[in-house]
């Protein structure tokens, strides 16, 4: 297929930048490995920047807003997954672009079979509903696992709370902050705005003492009832990421569901560090196939859950569930028939 | 034990967040210690406001329910505390 709208058909481009270790006769489909995506016009290219978790320090963006200036277009472009793209800028000037920004450690992000920039909510320092330093996660796993070469193109997030900003359950691979509370009798005075602040019916208040009764299966571990109670009788028994699996969007979305809860700050390292390395073993006879699909394969599930056990012990929980398909061709005739 | 009130405020059909605005108002008006009486609605009000009041600082010394389903909330000022 020819898009009539891509002018040049060249295949190979002189640069004289080093991406990804290259220089000299480069094609462009390999220029995206370095973030730079051919546009529909001559010898154009969009530059996507690396702004993990969407944070970008003033001092970059000035500097970025000075590069775009002299070799970009007119705008930026805010992708969805958080990046600053650059759009037109000529091929010829790569070098220049990337050691400008480079004075302002400004650095350029990915595209392609490869661990993607983690994206995060704006987080708990100033967010009242975060629970987690998403913002801090999404930098530090940033640089430890940008750029490491997958079957497929992986995307990671960080989501401080429940309401899920982040959309864990659509990534690859997603963390999300959650808290699990405790109640103490002694200090509390009945006074039911606990049961009012639960937003999921996870608390009823006695309707003599207005004490709470707590159903853990209705929880979503948001911590609306630790911050209403006046009298600090609700705490935190325990904190940390729920984390998901698998999910993804696009044209056949999955979502990802939950493997493991309440994991600390430490153990996330190692949960992506053995989830991108099954994936580079166990997805090699899948070709170009995202961990979503391939763990949708029951005996591939299975052998996914013993390796996870094997690397994080009971860190995972009983029974996860294997990601699921979005369907757009489904049964409907039960649900009409319901609406009857 | 019934408590000394110091400043009344009813917040009865006053949406959110312009209640907890009101009721931060008032507090700012009042001694460190003092008792703030407020009167909100159920439903949002009470999810939120008891919860911003917290985050202010400031102590809520009980919370009643009325009979004609709002909420009496007593609030003890705190002082002292920096913004941000």
């Amino acid at each position: 297929m020819v898009d009539k709208f891509i002018e040049d058909q060249t295949n190979k481009v002189p640069i004289d930048t080093n991406i990804e270790g290259k220089t000299g006769e480069i094609d462009f489909n390999t220029l995206k490995s370095g973030g730079l995506i051919k546009q529909r016009q001559k010898d154009m290219f969009t530059v996507r920047l690396r702004c993990p978790g969407g944070r970008v320090p003033l001092s970059k963006l000035e500097k970025i807003v000075q590069v775009a200036k002299k070799y970009a277009g007119d705008y930026v472009h805010l992708s969805f997954r958080q990046s600053i793209e650059l759009p037109y800028v000529d091929y010829r000037n790569f070098k220049s672009v990337y050691e400008e920004l480079a004075d302002s450690d400004q650095k350029i992000a990915s595209c392609g079979p490869r661990v993607r920039v983690p994206t995060a909510c704006s987080g708990c320092e100033y967010n009242p509903n975060g629970l987690m330093d998403t913002q801090k996660m999404a930098k530090l796993m940033d640089e430890k696992f940008f750029g490491y070469e997958l079957p497929h193109k992986f995307k990671i997030s960080f989501s401080g709370c429940p309401m899920d900003c982040a959309r864990t359950s659509e990534m690859d691979l997603g963390f999300q902050g959650a808290v699990k509370p405790q109640w103490d009798e002694l200090t509390c005075i009945g006074c039911r705005i606990c049961s009012k602040a639960c937003m999921e019916g996870a608390i009823e208040s006695d309707p003599e003492t207005g004490k709470p009764k707590y159903f853990p299966e209705k929880c979503l571990y948001c911590g609306d009832c630790i911050r209403a109670c006046p009298t600090n009788s609700w705490q935190e028994r325990t904190k940390g990421w729920i984390v998901r699996v698998g999910g993804r969007h696009g044209r056949h979305p999955i979502v990802g569901h939950k493997i493991a809860e309440f994991i600390a700050d430490e153990d996330v390292p190692r949960f992506i560090n053995t989830i991108i390395n099954w994936y580079k073993i166990n997805g090699k006879d899948y070709g170009r196939t995202r961990i979503g699909v391939i763990l949708q394969i029951p005996k591939r599930w299975n052998i996914f859950v013993e390796t996870l056990r094997n690397e994080l012990g009971d860190k995972i929980i009983d029974n996860p569930k294997p990601p699921a398909k979005n369907e757009i061709h489904f049964d409907t005739r039960g649900l009409i028939d319901e609406h009857r | 034990m019934e408590v000394k009130v110091d400043s009344s405020l009813n917040l009865k059909n006053v949406g959110c967040p312009l209640n907890f605005v009101k009721a931060k108002l008032k507090l700012e008006q009042l001694q460190d210690g003092q008792i703030l009486e407020v009167i909100i609605d159920d439903g949002e009000p009470i999810r939120n406001v008891p919860r911003a009041i917290k985050e202010e600082g400031h102590k809520i010394v009980s919370v009643d329910e009325r009979p004609d389903g709002t909420f009496r909330l007593l609030i003890r000022k705190a002082g002292g505390r920096s913004n941000g």
